[in-house]
């Protein structure tokens, strides 16, 4: 069952220094709330997951969380580069960043194979590209392969499952038993979730109930660790029939993310001079 | 949204509008009413949406955040705005977009953006320069792009045509299009036929059906075939009788600025 806490004690709880954590929300529900509390309590050597890395994870990478980074697609949507992610990679600041990249199908399957209790997802991908011969040195075990299928012949890719420690997502709701209900772009929150030992989900609201909605996504309390209430938590990302996407922030991003001390002055004023939860 | 405007402008008749402008015009034109686009964000997303505006109510609009058939009025910044959930026939999951809709090849164009683009029409968006592991610039990477070029029935590319960006041979082969040559794709198992135009800020290219090397068919009014070649990292095959393709009709360019001024004004 889930247990209802504060953001603090959620992240304080969750998530460990070392840990393999995806905060996943496909441009929709992002947990940047969850996210700048994990940059407030200091964090380290966290191997950061999501398709998307988008600010969130510019964030956690400028304010030197991470030691890798396991993506499919690092800009910011419509305006550019995520400059922090960039730093990092081509001059190791504020420290190196280990890399591990896919494509969004590899990515998602790699999910879906975590749901699944699998060791690895089939899929028709990657075939040509630079990236099928990428993620084979370094430490790591490869994690694109190709396999051939029993029936055909045919070979196809097969893609490693993604096992993170934790998950952390945004939702519209939970209920006071810590069911857990979203709508709109549901990304891949509930593959992350179900391939996580745990996970960390802040919500816009506690209800008493919540009322079915055909088409949401509901994360039943007892596949879910920690639940807290945070409105606003997606911002500057959104959550559908709650917030709209700012696109301001994203487009003022480019200049904050450009510069380390103006980033570093947006840490001070934003992050660590905020209490959690705070906007 | 700023649109990024581009420095040249030009006239043809009473109409002033830029490059960007006109290559967007271009880009929509390619896309038949009550086809399925898989739609790649900025660019593409722009013409994408000039062309359900004009001659294309029919078309239908897929966004790898999962919607299915959106219809913004105002241009999304980002492939997962509100506007295209709450305007799409279906939302579907990230896992689903990929797994049922892409792979099985039921999307009759794939609509990509590119950083460096080379002259068999291999996309790069990952590194530039150095090596994959110190590189001189790092992009965003693959996102959706690899499955979208390897699996809608056919691409459209759209990009801005300069030596930087139309390479030889790109630094890194994020997306494949005709590899190296004839019988690259076949040889890769890739279901769709691959690339059949890039629409750039000069003019269009297609593939000379022999050798699938790009080669420029159609010029933009002003533009001459010795231009196109000095914008290209490649000796540039230009077409001995390029089609004049025309400027924006006024109907094009209001739509376009239409849709444009919405999103300024939010």
């Amino acid at each position: 069952m889930a247990e209802i806490v504060s953001l603090a004690e959620a992240v304080e709880r969750a998530i460990h220094d070392g840990d393999a954590v995806a905060m996943e929300g496909f441009t929709h529900l992002i947990p940047f709330a969850a996210g700048h509390e994990v940059i407030r309590q200091r964090r380290r050597d966290l191997t950061l997951i999501r398709m998307t890395p988008d600010l969130i994870y510019d964030q956690l990478i400028g304010a030197g969380c991470a030691r890798r980074l396991i993506f499919s697609w690092g800009g910011n949507p419509g305006v550019g580069s995520l400059h922090r992610f960039r730093d990092a990679v081509e001059h190791a600041w504020p420290t190196a960043l280990e890399i591990e990249e896919h494509s969004h199908a590899g990515m998602a399957n790699r999910y879906v194979a975590g749901a699944s209790g699998l060791p690895f997802a089939v899929l028709r991908g990657y075939n040509g590209t630079g990236l099928e011969t990428l993620n084979t040195g370094h430490d790591t075990a490869p994690t694109i392969k190709p396999i051939t299928c029993p029936f055909t012949g045919e070979t196809l890719t097969a893609v490693a499952a993604i096992r993170p420690d934790v998950a952390v997502i945004h939702a519209q709701r939970a209920d006071r038993a810590g069911n857990v209900q979203l709508w709109g772009i549901a990304g891949v929150q509930k593959e992350a979730v179900l391939a996580s030992r745990r996970s960390v989900v802040t919500v816009e609201e506690i209800a008493e109930s919540l009322d079915p909605r055909p088409g949401a996504v509901v994360l039943p309390s007892w596949t879910v660790s920690y639940v807290a209430h945070v409105p606003g938590g997606a911002h500057p990302s959104y959550a559908l029939g709650y917030s709209v996407r700012d696109n301001d922030y994203y487009l003022a991003w480019d200049a904050i993310g450009r510069d380390r001390e103006a980033f570093g002055r947006w840490l001070e004023e934003h992050v660590y001079a905020v209490s959690p939860g705070q906007p | 949204m700023t649109s990024q405007v581009s420095m040249n402008s030009v006239q043809t008749g009473e109409l002033m509008y830029t490059a960007d402008e006109m290559m967007t015009v271009a880009a929509a034109r390619a896309l038949r009413d009550g086809i399925t686009c898989f739609v790649g964000i900025g660019l593409p997303s722009a013409a994408a949406n000039l062309a359900r505006a004009t001659h294309a109510p029919g078309l239908v609009l897929i966004y790898e955040s999962g919607t299915i058939g959106a219809k913004p009025t105002e241009l999304p910044l980002s492939i997962g705005d509100g506007i295209l959930a709450q305007t799409a026939d279906a939302v579907v999951s990230v896992p689903e977009i990929f797994n049922y809709w892409l792979q099985p090849g039921r999307i009759d164009v794939g609509f990509l953006g590119a950083a460096q683009i080379d002259k068999f029409g291999n996309i790069n968006t990952t590194v530039i320069g150095g090596n994959y592991g110190n590189p001189r610039v790092r992009l965003p990477g693959a996102g959706g792009a690899p499955e979208i070029a390897a699996s809608c029935h056919e691409v459209i590319v759209v990009v801005r045509q300069s030596t930087r960006s139309f390479v030889e041979r790109v630094d890194f082969v994020t997306s494949v299009g005709y590899g190296s040559g004839p019988g690259d794709r076949e040889r890769l198992g890739l279901t769709g036929a691959g690339p059949m135009k890039i629409i750039t800020d000069l003019g269009v290219l297609e593939p000379d059906p022999a050798t699938l090397e790009f080669t420029m068919t159609g010029l933009y009014p002003g533009v001459s075939a010795a231009a196109a070649k000095e914008r290209a990292g490649w000796n540039l095959a230009v077409a001995s009788e390029p089609e004049i393709i025309a400027g924006p009709s006024p109907a094009e360019l209001g739509a376009l600025r239409n849709l444009q001024r919405s999103t300024d004004d939010r």
